[in-house]
């Protein structure tokens, strides 16, 4: 069965490019278009893998993956930010909300499927 | 695997128009001196969103100067800088030529670079300046830092020898300063500030070099005491080279079992603090405006469709409502006792057939918050450049209508409020002078009454002025009388070619337009109407059907023919005296309607088809109204009223004159639409 991945960004378009760039890697993507939606929907569902942004109305990715993280089936599930910001302290507030690591937007399509494919396979 | 990127461009060119829609809105909405964060967030999330779309999909341009942009709203948003009403209009610009660069990738349109260099400019002395602010009060040493990691941070798409250059001046008298700045100003983008010991400081963003910063300065002042400081932003390269770093990275390589078990529990007790977090952020967003929640629900559960699509939809369902009345008509004469079945289901299947074409209908509706939205920015913009102060107010923007009418109702309501900005609105001493507040108030309100929506342009400026209206009409050759009533002498204010301004601005007022205005709104069917008084202000209201596709019409019939005549335009049918007719040389036939002499126009003979009667005391007349004006309309016999779907003439065959239109009646026979205004208009 096909991975399923949870692609959170409020920008439409990042989102349409995510999720048809993953799902032509072979992934089941679900798209959330803030924090929020994002954690509804992890509610109904255990992703093995979620993208977040941290920028976003409603709720952003760092307390996004803070919810998650108090989440039972969410404890070991990898979480990657996609984020514009790649300074130290992006980095550690990431790490300490319990994000899995980064990836720095602007990214191409190859370098995301990569990306995933290292993490979950 | 490549996947085309080009597929994903109009969704961002999309995307990106609402962005900075929005954007627009939240500037002309904040409050200067006290800026809310949560808006100022949203502001920054606009620049922010469409940098990230952009330099994924490769627009370069686009990316830059939202960079710019970002950087600025970030330390605005920090409250590194306060915001002015310099940065707002600097951003309303930056907005322009984003549209102007997403426009150019979009449709391929031309796109101007020296606008996209000066806002890039205009944006970096903004940050420029705040930074000198800083600088300027105690904490120097810390701000100066702040500004230099600010600085840092940005991957500027600055020209490597433009450079920024604050220039602090001795105390000098305020005429050289004028002139210095108006000098060095041709080097580059100036902008200036005031230390707190009222020295002026300048920060200059220039290619030229210190020399001739210094050789334009010694002209006024002696160069020794200048201090001239080079402030340029470290530039870093646009973004690091792909072989140096991924772009990616993982906080622990892979997890071992005990590895996760401690980040989970790091993780549950980093979750304790973040409920903590979520709690008061949740209260805070509970809070919000509940518009804002709505709109990011809707993203998620609207669709974008082609409106090609709603149309055949709405078409097909105007077939519907044919054969639906069709079957009604020839069940009409079954017994009910024998087919009592078969009626019941007709008569569900009508209700049916009227709810889905109400709702297909509504599909087509949009709010006249389209329209309305586009006015705060222009209103902004024309007031600051007339010096006139206005608080613009709209009322009922969420009020829907056809979409095919809210695109035409654009250009007249465009007319109508840079009117009362122009002309309406009086200067801030002269309102003073009045005894009325500095600011004017422009209303723009919509709203629906019975079968129409009723859409009013407001001001409380000067009125109009009834005796310049006259004697410009008297001028233009046109009739008048001193006791005219007021409606009908703000009625000549539509006469072609007739404008009172006493000054034409390059706003408004060229003389063309009023009667551009109101042909635009009777093409839609609809009306406007003046209501104004001297000194207190005008309305200007129109009148709109909510739909072109469906029409209350009165069926009557002419010979064999059957025609239909839009009900707005009835004012009442009667069968006249032979007494009543009159015939006037020059001046055609008349009927007299309680004391009143009207046009009398023979359909038959408009349509030169074989009537049932020929002398109108036998048959039918209907009174028409169209703009005030009135005739009389001689018929054989009216047959009924009924609402009918209309079917354009023109696509489906060719214009025919008296005609507006086609429509398919119950028994499955063509009927034509009588174009009353056309009608009218033939009688001079």
């Amino acid at each position: 069965m096909a991975k399923t991945i949870l692609a959170v960004d409020d920008s439409g378009s990042l989102r349409q490019m995510v999720s048809f760039s993953l799902k032509a890697a072979g992934y089941d993507v679900t798209e959330a278009v803030d924090g929020q939606d994002g954690l509804n929907k992890a509610k109904q569902h255990t992703y093995d893998l979620v993208l977040t942004d941290q920028n976003m109305p409603r709720m952003d990715g760092l307390t996004l993956i803070k919810m998650l993280r108090g989440m039972a089936n969410y404890q070991h599930v990898p979480i990657l930010m996609l984020t514009t910001e790649s300074s130290d302290e992006m980095k550690s507030q990431g790490r300490a909300a319990g994000a899995n690591g980064w990836l720095v937007k602007p990214f191409d399509p190859q370098r995301l499927t990569e990306v995933v494919k290292k993490v979950i396979g | 695997m490549t996947v085309d990127m080009s597929q994903f461009y109009q969704v961002f060119f999309d995307e990106a128009a609402e962005l900075l829609a929005e954007k627009e809105r939240l500037l002309l909405d904040v409050d200067v001196a006290s800026p809310d964060p949560e808006d100022l967030d949203a502001i920054f999330r606009t620049a922010h969103s469409i940098k990230g779309g952009a330099a994924t999909f490769g627009f370069n341009d686009i990316t830059e100067v939202t960079h710019v942009l970002e950087s600025l709203l970030d330390r605005i948003r920090k409250g590194e800088i306060p915001l002015t009403a310099e940065h707002v209009d600097a951003f309303l610009a930056a907005k322009d030529v984003l549209e102007m660069l997403i426009n150019g990738h979009k449709n391929g349109a031309a796109v101007d670079r020296e606008a996209v260099e000066q806002i890039s400019k205009r944006l970096q002395a903004l940050s420029a300046l705040g930074a000198v602010h800083a600088a300027a009060s105690p904490v120097e040493s810390k701000a100066a830092s702040a500004v230099q990691e600010a600085h840092t941070g940005n991957a500027a798409s600055v020209p490597a020898n433009v450079q920024h250059y604050r220039i602090e001046l001795p105390e000098t008298p305020q005429r050289d300063v004028d002139a210095l700045a108006s000098e060095l100003g041709l080097l580059g983008h100036i902008t200036q500030s005031l230390l707190e010991d009222q020295r002026t400081v300048f920060v200059l963003i220039t290619e030229e070099s210190v020399d001739d910063i210094v050789a334009i300065c010694s002209f006024v002042l002696d160069a020794d005491a200048l201090k001239i400081t080079n402030i340029t932003p470290v530039i870093a390269a646009p973004s690091v080279s792909a072989n140096e770093d991924p772009g990616y990275g993982f906080f622990e390589p892979l997890l071992t079992e005990i590895q996760k078990k401690e980040v989970a529990d790091a993780a549950a007790e980093a979750a304790v603090q973040a409920a903590a977090h979520v709690e008061s952020t949740e209260r805070k967003q509970a809070r919000r405006d509940s518009d804002k929640a709505a709109a990011g629900n809707a993203e998620s559960s609207s669709i974008r469709v082609s409106i090609e699509k709603v149309d055949q939809l709405i078409n097909l369902v105007g077939e519907l409502v044919i054969t639906q009345a069709m079957i009604e008509q020839r069940i009409g004469n079954l017994d009910p006792m024998l087919h009592e079945g078969l009626l019941n289901s007709v008569g569900q299947l009508t209700r049916n057939t009227h709810d889905l074409q109400e709702a297909v209908m509504s599909i087509r509706m949009m709010p006249m918050d389209y329209v309305f939205s586009r006015f705060p920015r222009m209103v902004r913009d024309m007031a600051g450049k007339l010096g006139k102060k206005i608080d613009f107010v709209t009322q009922g923007a969420a009020t829907e209508l056809d979409k095919g009418l809210i695109e035409r109702i654009v250009d007249p309501l465009t007319h109508l409020v840079r009117n009362s900005v122009d002309h309406g609105i009086e200067l801030p001493e002269v309102r003073r002078a009045a005894g009325k507040s500095e600011a004017g108030r422009l209303t723009l309100a919509a709203s629906h009454q019975g079968g129409h929506i009723v859409i009013e342009v407001s001001d409380d400026g000067a009125g109009l002025n009834r005796d310049r209206i006259l004697a410009k009409a008297v001028q233009q050759g046109l009739t008048v009388s001193d006791n005219m009533p007021d409606e009908d002498v703000w009625q000549l204010i539509f006469a072609p070619g007739f404008s009172t301004a006493e000054v034409v601005t390059d706003i408004s007022g060229r003389g063309v337009g009023m009667d551009v205005v109101k042909r635009n709104i009777t093409a839609m069917g609809g009306t406007v109407e003046i209501r104004s008084a001297r000194g207190f202000g005008s309305t200007m209201r129109i009148s709109l059907p909510l739909t072109l596709a469906i029409l209350d019409g009165m069926s009557i019939k002419v010979g064999e023919e059957v025609y239909i005549v839009p009900l707005a335009y009835v004012i009442e049918s009667l069968q006249p005296e032979k007494t009543e007719l009159k015939e006037v040389a020059g001046q055609g036939r008349l009927i007299k309607v309680r004391d009143e002499y009207l046009p009398l126009i023979y359909l038959y003979e408009q349509f030169a088809i074989n009537p049932r009667y020929a002398d109108p005391s036998d048959g039918i007349v209907i009174i028409m109204g169209v703009d005030g004006k009135k005739a009389a309309i001689f018929v054989d016999s009216l047959v009924g009223q009924q609402q009918v779907v209309v079917k354009n003439l023109e696509s489906n065959f060719r214009k025919v004159p008296g005609i507006s239109g086609a429509t398919i009646l119950g028994d499955g026979g063509v009927s034509l639409i009588v174009d009353v205004s056309a009608l009218m208009r033939s009688l001079g």
